[in-house]
């Protein structure tokens, strides 16, 4: 039993209660998914499972197993950031930091999610597969990432700067698994 | 226990009463402040740049270590198991099962925790940090319902948490006292913060009510509330020999480790408390159980224990805001001058703890009022201890008295922000003080131009767009610039012209180390590449609280005595050959990586030639800055005003935020990209301190029943607008760099501007906490 | 959390086996479960992942739909069918959670989802008969504001949290359910029960009983149909009241209406009372307030919950208004 994580295989617990987040932060040592609250309620704990993202906390590791699994180590380093860490510094889209790498891994798989055409709540034409990430669509699909800072105009203007209405963005930033260590 | 309590802080009070007197009257040069802080004239230096925080990458790559993430060799993982009544003893506690549960290396209980100290409980000295003074795991005692009863302690998590829920408690209930209306009919008592009586009196305040023209009078109810820091209250513990090491997620590192070593029986410099990172404080993050807990459990076993309370455990251990239920009266001539304002209310507390929520501090300053009655009367209850939240007092108080204002307002026919302008006092009304900086028409002026208040319909209920009701609304912001004694710090400047400055500080998302980094910078003369700004270590100089928006003025006040110190020392070493030669201290400014005569920047010498010529390879001070007399001289407050527009669903009573500004006038900013997110930060907490949030508190039981991020609600994405902030940027002339901390400003009025946005919108008059769409329908 | 073992499912019999007899539960997305795992409410020995089974969303020949119960809830509101033609249920599903859980979250683990009652979560310490039976209902006088208005009993004033189910109750879904002793077709309106004197028990399913569908009847072209779901924060928030609906009007009349709620009631509650009113009526706002009075003429709120009363009413009012207007 194996699981791909920013690319490296590593096996799975023996003892299955372990959750995909624990795991990562317990057994493999990287702790920049966090744990917030441990019951799918602040979205602290979002990863991207083959792309998709999830919250870690309410999966077990186990379930995971043969899939490949990218946290926020896996986006981009200090040296090398991903152009939304970038822009997250750049507005200031975090103060205390703790919900950041969630923020930051749900934006990213959210904005693949409007690109796919993944309507939301908000969407005014459930049949229309193309729309833009705009105050609204924004704000509602990033409304699973808690911030108790209160940096959320920051994090939504980070979000609109890399990636502008979802469609339009020529340089598509690519999720690097390369640059986990 | 709680009478001799209160008779010291009475007999505290009475000394600095009789103290404040006299330093109101000294001459304003004695004062810390008297002479303004050199760096207010630096206009084009790094300090009030939108510097990015220089520790940005490593929060947005996950690489900034938070407390539970210290990895130690031999680690324990703990379980915390807690009690389920209000008060009582245990009369049994079975811990067979969980001892013989795979994993588990020991169970800690009353019966076996090593005997320590009662926690000396906040503000009962300069450094205790506890939030209440209730003895830890120490005997069969319930005190509140959520009380830890047991720590398991096993090779995970998994183990751990397993074996915790095989521990079965029996218990023996005491008569309780869990509700709030019962308690306040049983009877209330005068309540003390700081030492002073949370009671003023100007004239007979209900007689002039009662004779003015125009008056309203109404009782605001405020809920129980929850911090939330998104980052669970964690913490890694090791004994090394006689030393502890908590690895902790705090906002008082240094009064966490005295007070740790006085519960221990050790020497405060055998307790280090490091917490490089805070992933969120809003003043839940202090020394709670949990950290003792951890520290005990590590010597039963004799490994190192990770403790990680669960999110219900935080709501279960840590305190939070408490209930408050408010009158406010206000009287006035028909222009609108106050002739009366009546401020009074109770709040809960426990018998174990010292904060009462001082609720009237706005009023003690925001308006001028012929007559005046303010007073806090308090209860206790058989609850987990209240502690300060956000802006304690100045959140919830300003609710109500803004609210008041706005009730008034409309009673007369005068526009709200026209009677607040009407009413401006010209010294502290209650303490007869001048204002240190006081600029708040300034930011009402900025602030209605920028809003487009004139845009507001003046009878509520107008405004329609759709479903939605619209309506604008606006309150005053107020909050004190405190700062508080104890702090110090140390400066080590290298030939090389690199600096380090330490201090016991702490980074829960304000910016601190960007920030005085920039300031830090301004102050030597160096550029910001050179400084190193180390903080988050009880082992470093100065007792410094993050809370009461302080830590700013207190690592400020603290450099500038180090940066003296400094200067002291330079010229000491310069000697008789160096173009400074003769000059006293106050004569000299830094500029440039050296020094030079402050009326004369060509009598120059750069710090690493000064170095040179006395063969020093560093030179290092350390310095306290006086104690802060200032805020007795002087009445010294940030001020804001706040608009809000809500639209309110006609058929289902939902509001929601669509726009607000924040006109602020906090002195000089530092760094305009921070402060802008702190002040955004605290609107936001308004905005779910008026609409969503409530800890749930089950007065038949005392137990708190939405210990959940899901069953309390913060603001998400989707209820936050965009938030406009804008400030006067004036500095104070009596704080270092005329700064003042903004971390807690900004939840206050916010909650007013909001209800009344509600009222303009729907013509009903919200006084009860939170607004939910119910009350609205 | 107790120990447990975990296998995955390759076929529906296979998992109905293992599970038969034991203190085995299916696994889906686990947003649920493994969240009620954790508060030691649910304590299965075994767990036997389903979300290798019947993923597919296929229309049948008569033109409904037929969704695998191990579709996630993002894929079937993405789906264009669903979105074409069952807006209502394509709604009620994003109006859920959180984007997160929805990816994660199966159709079948939705149905089965259990109440967010906070004192059911209290396992340590408060007294619950859906967790304990005769344990007594502390909500009762408690803080029910997220409780039952509807359907009630003195021992359970629990909700069911679903917003896809009550989509799913007024399109008259059928679950399509598989056993030891075999296959069988369910209304999704029999299978949540009311609370009665047995809250523990959730559904009429047997614990062997796995969900492996939800067929959707094909829906004339003319009706409309949205929810609304009114909640204390604008998103990632549990409902107070919620209305699924479906509205064909004819003429001026009221040709067929579907209504459902949510957030009042132990189970997604269908409003037929309502509905009886309406067919045949005309399009009118009256003949809306008259059906919502009668569908609530029943109501039996708390002190806590009695605005959900007036609530439901308006809200349902409103969004029989606002189908009427785009027919």
């Amino acid at each position: 039993m194996t699981i791909t994580v920013n690319g490296v295989s590593a096996a799975l617990p023996d003892d299955l209660r372990v959750s995909l987040l624990d795991f990562v932060r317990e057994h493999l040592l990287l702790p920049g998914t966090k744990k917030g609250c441990d019951q799918g309620a602040c979205g602290a704990c979002t990863i991207l499972a083959d792309g998709e993202r999830i919250l870690s906390c309410l999966a077990l590791a186990v379930q995971y197993d043969g899939r490949s699994i990218t946290t926020i180590e896996g986006l981009g380093t200090v040296d090398a950031l991903h152009p939304l860490q970038q822009a997250f510094v750049e507005h200031d889209g975090f103060q205390c930091g703790y919900c950041t790498p969630g923020q930051i891994c749900s934006a990213v798989a959210m904005v693949e999610e409007a690109r796919r055409g993944v309507p939301s709540h908000v969407t005014s034409d459930l049949t229309s597969d193309r729309f833009d990430l705009d105050h609204d669509e924004l704000r509602e699909r990033m409304s699973g990432n808690l911030c108790r800072c209160g940096a959320y105009n920051g994090i939504a203007a980070a979000i609109h700067a890399t990636y502008g209405d979802g469609n339009t963005v020529s340089d598509k930033p690519q999720v690097m698994p390369e640059a986990a260590e | 226990m709680n009478i001799i309590e209160d008779a010291k802080q009475a007999v505290q009070g009475l000394v600095q009463g009789a103290m404040a007197k006299a330093v109101a009257l000294a001459p304003d040069s004695w004062m810390p402040g008297g002479e303004p802080d050199p760096l207010i004239r630096h206009q084009h230096g790094h300090v009030g740049k939108p510097l990015s925080r220089i520790d940005g990458p490593r929060k947005v790559t996950g690489s900034a270590t938070f407390s539970a993430e210290f990895p130690v060799d031999g680690m324990v993982y703990a379980a915390v198991v807690f009690a389920t009544i209000a008060k009582g003893r245990l009369v049994e506690i079975d811990t067979r099962s969980a001892e013989a549960s795979p994993g588990v290396i020991s169970v800690m209980t009353h019966r076996n925790a090593p005997k320590l100290n009662p926690p000396p409980v906040f503000m009962s000295s300069s450094k205790a940090a506890g939030g209440d003074n209730l003895p830890i795991m120490q005997d069969d005692r319930i005190h509140w319902n959520g009380q830890p009863i047991a720590v398991v302690l096993a090779e995970s998590q998994e183990f751990a948490d397993h074996a915790a829920s095989l521990i079965c408690a029996t218990y023996e209930a005491d008569v309780t006292l869990t509700n709030f209306a019962v308690a306040i009919a049983k009877g209330t008592e005068p309540s003390l913060f700081m030492g002073q009586p949370l009671h003023n009196e100007i004239g007979d305040a209900e007689k002039a009510l009662k004779e003015a023209p125009v008056a309203v009078d109404a009782t605001y109810r405020t809920p129980r509330h929850n911090h939330n820091a998104i980052e669970l209250h964690a913490v890694t513990v090791a004994w090394t020999g006689d030393t502890l090491r908590i690895h902790d997620a705090s906002q008082l590192v240094a009064h966490t480790a005295w007070s740790v070593a006085q519960m221990f029986g050790m020497d405060e410099k055998q307790v280090v408390v490091t917490s490089p990172f805070v992933g969120g404080g809003f003043g839940g993050k202090c020394l709670w159980q949990h950290q003792v807990l951890a520290a005990a459990a590590a010597k039963i076993v004799g490994r190192p224990v990770r403790l990680v309370l669960s999110r219900e455990g935080v709501y279960r251990v840590v305190g939070g805001r408490t209930l408050t239920e408010q009158r406010v009266a206000l009287g006035a001539d028909k222009h609108g001058k106050f002739k009366a304002l009546i401020h009074t209310g109770v709040i809960a507390k426990t018998p174990s703890n010292i904060l009462p929520e001082p609720f009237i501090m706005p009023a003690r300053s925001a308006y001028a009022s012929e007559t005046m009655l303010l007073d806090v009367q308090a209860v206790e209850l058989d609850m987990l201890a209240n502690t300060f939240m956000r802006a304690p007092g100045e959140a919830v108080g300003t609710f109500a008295l803004e609210s008041a204002i706005d009730e008034l307002a409309d009673a007369l026919g005068i526009d709200p922000i026209e009677l607040r302008l009407r009413n401006e006092p010209e010294k502290e009304p209650t303490s007869g003080l001048p204002f240190s900086s006081r600029h708040v028409v300034e930011a009402w002026k900025m602030g209605a131009e920028r809003f487009g208040w004139d845009q507001r319909s003046v009878k509520p209920g107008l405004v329609r767009d759709g479903e939605w009701l619209v309506g604008l609304g606006c309150a005053t912001a107020t909050y004190p610039y405190y700062r508080m004694p104890g702090g110090a710090a140390r400066i080590t400047l290298t030939r090389l012209g690199q600096a380090t400055v330490d201090i016991a500080a702490h980074e829960m998302g304000m910016g601190t180390a960007t920030v005085q980094t920039q300031v830090v910078a301004e102050r030597l003369g160096l550029s910001l590449e050179a400084i190193t700004f180390n903080y988050g270590d009880s082992t470093l100089p100065g007792v410094v609280l993050a809370g009461g928006s302080q830590q700013t003025a207190s690592i400020g006040a603290s450099v500038i005595a180090a940066h003296r110190a400094l200067v002291k020392e330079l010229i000491k070493i310069a000697g008789n050959d160096s173009p400074l030669a003769g000059l006293k201290p106050d004569e000299v400014a830094s500029r440039d990586a050296g020094l030079c005569k402050a009326d004369d920047p060509s009598r120059f010498e750069t710090y690493a030639s000064i170095l040179e010529r006395a063969h020093r390879d560093e030179i290092r001070v350390e310095a306290s800055p006086p104690d802060p007399l200032e805020t007795m001289h002087w009445s010294m407050h940030s001020h804001g005003a706040m608009f809000c527009e809500v639209r309110v669903n006609a058929v289902t009573g939902e509001p929601r935020v669509s726009r607000f500004l924040g006109s602020f006038d906090c002195g000089r900013i530092l760094n305009s990209k921070t402060a802008a997110s702190q002040f955004r930060g605290g609107i936001i907490m308004g905005l779910g301190l008026a609409l969503m949030e409530e800890t749930q508190f089950d007065e038949r039981y005392g137990r708190i029943m939405n210990p959940s991020l899901s069953e309390y609600h913060v603001p998400v994405h989707m209820d936050v607008p965009d938030i406009d902030v804008i400030w006067t940027d004036i500095p104070d002339p009596h704080t270092p760099m005329g700064a003042h901390g903004v971390g807690e400003i900004g939840i206050t009025g916010t909650a007013a501007a909001v209800a009344n946005a509600i009222y303009n919108a729907t013509g009903k008059r919200m006084r009860d906490l939170p607004i939910t769409l119910d009350k609205l329908l | 959390m107790i120990p447990f073992s975990y296998s995955r499912a390759t076929d529906a019999n296979g998992a109905i086996e293992q599970v038969a007899g034991n203190h085995t539960k299916y696994l889906g997305g686990g947003t649920n479960l493994v969240d009620l795992m954790r508060e030691n409410i649910e304590r299965p020995t075994a767990l036997v992942d389903v979300t290798g089974l019947s993923n597919e969303i296929t229309e049948t020949p008569d033109g409904g739909l037929i969704i695998g119960a191990a579709v996630r809830n993002t894929a079937l509101a993405s789906h264009p069918i669903v979105r074409a033609r069952y807006p209502v249920l394509c709604r009620a599903i994003l109006a859920g959670a959180s984007a997160q859980i929805r990816n994660m979250a199966t159709v079948g683990g939705n149905i089965l989802q259990r109440t967010r009652c906070s004192y059911f979560y209290d396992a340590a310490g408060s007294n619950c008969n859906k967790r304990t039976l005769g344990e007594g209902c502390d909500a009762i006088g408690g803080f029910a504001r997220y409780h039952a208005i509807l359907g009630a009993s003195p021992s359970c004033i629990a909700t069911h949290p679903s917003d896809m189910c009550v989509a799913l109750a007024a399109l008259d879904a059928v679950v399509l359910v598989d056993g030891i002793h075999g296959e069988r077709r369910l209304a999704l309106n029999d299978l949540h029960r009311l609370p009665g004197d047995r809250p523990d028990v959730d559904t009429v399913l047997e614990p062997d009983e796995l969900i492996t569908a939800v067929e959707l009847p094909q829906f004339s072209l003319a009706s409309r149909s949205t929810y609304r779901k009114v909640r204390d924060r604008s998103s990632y928030a549990f409902a107070l009241v919620s209305v699924a609906a479906i509205l064909n009007v004819k003429d001026g009349l009221i040709a067929d209406a579907r209504i459902g709620l949510g957030g009042v009631a132990h189970k997604p509650w269908r409003a037929r009372k309502a509905e009886a009113i309406l067919r045949g009526g005309p399009a009118t706002i009256a003949q809306f307030e008259a059906a919502a009075g009668a569908e609530l003429a029943d109501a039996q709120p708390l002190q806590d919950n009695v605005f959900k009363v007036e609530l439901a009413r308006r809200t349902i009012v409103a969004v029989l208004e606002d189908l009427r207007d785009t027919q």
